[in-house]
């Protein structure tokens, strides 16, 4: 196992206490496989997410109990400095919102680089070669002239370039692992798919793991082979996408899944999830 | 951006004429004045009095003597009525030393402001922050008077320390170094004491935007990559604090001007603060009109640097 | 992030509470706090006392006005707590004195700048459009004055009494209040409840005071308390340099101004009343923004 998650368990304080957000979450993650993530928004999928390289703040965030084993180290307990060469390095990640996510008075080229210059000691540290190398990613995530792009803001591209700049940053220093927090939520439908399939192909050509966290049941087959459904900051289903897909246990699953729009179902009114427990 | 630096100076014309216009009536709308010597003292003459009048411009109504007062300023007729010297040029050759002093008190402010602010931010809510928070509560509450004698005291008299002025009289400098050097320490002194309340209220400011950038998304971007707490602090977060750092220069320069009234007296220091001082005991007015509007029209011209070089520094703001 | 944020856990907790009650119990969990108001009740205690004693013809420990020239320049002692002055005065009854000068400032102060500042964030805010634009302009116009050398320009025109002095601190210092009021009034204009009450037909002022200004109270609050250690540091650099309250009435900047040829041998007079200057001020800035702290909803 590459990642495994046991009995994670995490709350936030607040004036009145500390109010439970994961109530002992396990996972596992083989190398170069990908798991989905999915659940309604508060069920704790970003929090798990967010978790796994000690990226929430705390305060107000609290880890009370649990493991985070990567590559057979507990990431809860390695050093600050040890857990900054994870980051980026070992494990990046992607997030939902591109236009706030990269910073708005630097360049592409001055984000990307960042992550080259910190994580890829085989590329030299010349200017040329880290602008070819930034070059070669973008060109990866599907920008077209990238050359030119380098020297622009963020806010001079559209919301689907900037999330392939997300992309090309997180992969420029050829991670282990990609965690893809809902990374297609706040794009377009018809850019949705587009990237969703750049991600998929260049986990196949860079063999890597992702972890993808999303609510909409409808863009994980095809893309993660298992599929981890999470309700209320506990694991409910963890398996095989297609099993699950096929044979639901829970039954919030089972709403989940009935809630997939399918074409030629045209006399069923969408379905909503009441409250289950 | 042209758009924006041509609304920008627009403003700042607009602004200018705001300030003329207050500062004229700063003098010329109180009871009693401009007379140095009082309305009703029985010992001046009718003459006098009509000349003094003539000679300001008192004899005509409102609007013109605002517009003589100005044209004057700028002219060299608006004279000192101390040595009857053009007041402009009184003030322009204090300028120098004030610049100087002042320059280096908003250096020292915005230098070691900004590490208490960002310490703070850092620390927020710990230990360290509610110091950090009381040290500069600490500088803001100071006497500037008071600190400046207890300092002054402390090293002339335990160092043996001469300070006043901006250089040692009667003393031979073994060399061009150690001249540059007495001078230097005759800057830095009351420099470091008008500083103490801009530092803490920019650590103040700073720490406030801070928290504010580091709440956003690309922060949690920043750490993601795996970057050094320093990088995400003083990269990511600082410049996208920057406005108030930057605006800070123009909030800066009204309290420093203000209170280099204080400081230069007591050091002894030829800058337009004691130029001041010196004018108020006089009650030499064209000079305090003059020096009121010198100053304003000063941090005026500090606030339209400011916001140029912040937009060079955010691209975005050309769009706003 | 809004204002309006609620945590799950906090919500039922607390729902009794009213805005001012959780403000003044955030205030009070902080030490810093209750240590300030503990220092300025004693400062306003002893004002008060001074001035009441004063009022019925009673000094105590002396006449802050009696001079002694036998006793002139003596150290801190048992008869002189703080040591006399140049004239024998003792510095103690003078400081005394003095502490109702510097609160007295820095109340009316702030009164005079709030009331301006308030009126004018507050037509600005709420009318906008032409009436803002010369409003905040001729803010931002008087904001670029050296603020303490326009007090001592005016100072020394007026004349400097006591009156003349917080009127012109006030005059000259209500320009933060006014851009933070009309900044409060341009966000509450726009709420839901202030816009029904313009649908209804409510008149102006009422909408202002009833419904708009009581919903902006803590952070102008705030401003108000900070500017009391502004005026009262002011007006001790003005009394420094012989602008501010006239002698012989002691004022905390004067002392120190007439002991200027003594400074090397006489400390205690310079010494004691710049420390009850910083003291006053720091427990003043140190209850501001620990206030700050206790109604800003996001921490």
């Amino acid at each position: 196992m590459m990642l495994e998650i046991k009995d994670l368990k995490i709350g936030f304080s607040s004036e009145s206490g500390i109010t439970p957000a994961l109530h002992g979450v396990s996972l596992s993650l083989e190398r170069g496989e990908t798991l989905a993530i999915v659940g309604e928004s508060g069920s704790g999928k970003s929090v798990t997410a967010l978790a796994i390289t000690r990226l929430l703040p705390t305060p107000p965030a609290v880890y009370q109990g649990g493991e985070i084993l990567f590559e057979g180290r507990d990431l809860l307990k390695v050093s600050d400095a040890e857990l900054r060469r994870v980051r980026g390095g070992k494990i990046a990640y992607i997030f939902q919102e591109p236009s706030t996510s990269l910073n708005p008075v630097y360049t592409i080229r001055s984000q990307i680089a960042e992550m080259i210059e910190l994580h890829r000691p085989d590329v030299p540290k010349s200017t040329a070669d880290i602008d070819a190398e930034i070059i070669h990613w973008l060109d990866a995530v599907g920008i077209n002239e990238p050359a030119r792009r380098l020297h622009d803001y963020p806010h001079q591209l559209s919301g689907g370039m900037q999330q392939r700049v997300m992309i090309a940053m997180a992969l420029s220093a050829r991670p282990d692992l990609l965690i893809a927090d809902e990374p297609t939520t706040a794009l377009d439908v018809t850019i949705q798919a587009q990237i969703l399939n750049k991600l998929r192909d260049l986990q196949q050509e860079l063999g890597m793991a992702v972890l993808l966290i999303t609510h909409n049941f409808a863009i994980i087959p095809g893309l993660a082979k298992n599929v981890a459904v999470m309700y209320r900051g506990k694991v409910v289903e963890h398996g095989n996408t297609e099993q699950i897909l096929r044979d639901p246990q829970h039954p919030y699953t089972k709403a989940l899944i009935a809630c997939i729009p399918r074409l030629g179902d045209k006399r069923r009114r969408l379905q909503t999830i009441e409250s289950i427990n | 951006m042209s758009a924006f630096i041509i609304r920008r100076l627009a403003l700042t014309v607009v602004l200018l004429f705001i300030i003329s216009i207050i500062s004229f009536f700063i003098v010329t709308l109180t009871p009693g004045s401009p007379y140095p010597w009082g309305e009703l003292n029985p010992k001046i003459s009718a003459e006098v009095k009509a000349n003094f009048r003539k000679k300001f411009h008192l004899d005509r109504p409102l609007p013109e003597q605002y517009a003589f007062i100005m044209h004057d300023l700028f002219t060299g007729n608006l004279r000192s009525i101390k040595d009857d010297r053009p007041v402009l040029s009184r003030i322009m050759e204090r300028l120098p030393a004030t610049l100087a002093l002042n320059f280096t008190a908003i250096l020292i402010s915005l230098s070691f402001g900004t590490l208490l602010g960002v310490y703070a931010a850092r620390h927020a809510g710990h230990w360290q922050d509610i110091t950090g928070s009381f040290v500069a509560f600490l500088f803001i509450a100071l006497p500037g008077f008071w600190i400046s004698y207890l300092i002054a005291i402390g090293l002339v008299k335990v160092f043996g320390v001469p300070i006043l002025g901006t250089q040692s009289y009667g003393i031979d400098f073994p060399n061009a170094a150690a001249a540059g050097l007495d001078r230097l320490w005759h800057l830095l002194i009351p420099a470091i004491v008008l500083a103490l309340g801009g530092l803490a209220s920019q650590s103040r400011y700073l720490r406030a935007t801070m928290m504010e950038s580091l709440r956003e998304d690309y922060i949690r971007t920043a750490r993601s990559k795996g970057l050094a707490e320093d990088v995400v602090l003083y990269k990511h977060a600082l410049r996208n604090s920057i406005r108030p750092l930057i605006s800070g220069i123009g909030m800066l320069l009204p309290a420093l001007l203000g209170g280099s009234v204080v400081v230069e007296t007591i050091f002894a220091y030829p800058g337009m603060g004691r130029l001041g001082y010196e004018a108020v005991l006089e009650r030499d007015y064209p000079t305090l009109v003059a020096l009121n509007f010198v100053a304003a029209a000063l941090v005026l011209l500090g606030n339209l640097l400011s916001d140029l070089l912040y937009a060079v520094v955010d691209k975005r703001v050309r769009l706003e | 992030m809004s204002t309006l944020a609620i945590t799950p856990g906090a919500l039922g907790a607390v729902t009794q509470e009213t805005p001012g009650a959780r403000i003044l119990r955030r205030f009070w969990g902080n030490p810093i706090a209750r240590i300030s108001v503990v220092i300025i009740l004693f400062f306003a205690l002893t004002a008060g006392g001074t001035a009441l004693l004063g009022a019925l013809g009673h000094h105590w420990p002396y006449d802050p006005n009696l001079t002694n020239l036998d006793q002139k320049l003596l150290p801190p002692s048992l008869q002189h707590w703080l040591g006399t002055d140049n004239l024998g005065r003792d510095v103690l009854s003078r400081m005394l004195n003095g502490a109702t000068i510097s609160l007295t400032v820095g109340l009316i102060a702030v009164a005079v700048s709030l009331g301006i500042g308030v009126i004018v964030g507050a037509i600005a805010g709420y009318f906008g459009g032409l009436t803002d634009q010369i409003l905040m302009r001729s803010v931002d116009a008087l904001i670029c004055f050296p603020t303490f050398f326009l007090i001592l320009t005016a100072v020394a025109i007026l004349g400097p009494s006591l009156i003349n002095i917080v009127v012109i601190i006030g005059l000259v210092s209500w320009t933060g209040t006014a851009r933070l009021v009309r900044g409060e009034f341009l966000t509450i204009r726009e709420t839901e409840f202030v816009k029904s009450a313009r649908v209804l037909g409510q008149k102006d002022w009422k909408i202002i005071f009833r419904h708009i200004l009581p919903n902006a109270s803590a952070p102008i609050f705030v401003t108000a308390v900070l500017g009391i250690p502004d005026a009262i540091l002011t007006e001790a650099g003005l009394s420094f340099l012989g602008f501010g309250v006239q002698p012989p009435q002691a004022t905390w900047g004067n002392i120190i101004a007439d002991s200027k040829t003594y400074l090397l041998e006489a400390w205690w007079l310079i010494l004691f009343p710049g420390f009850a200057i910083f003291i006053a001020s720091l427990a003043f800035y140190l209850a501001g923004d620990a206030l700050r702290e206790a109604s800003n909803s996001r921490s």
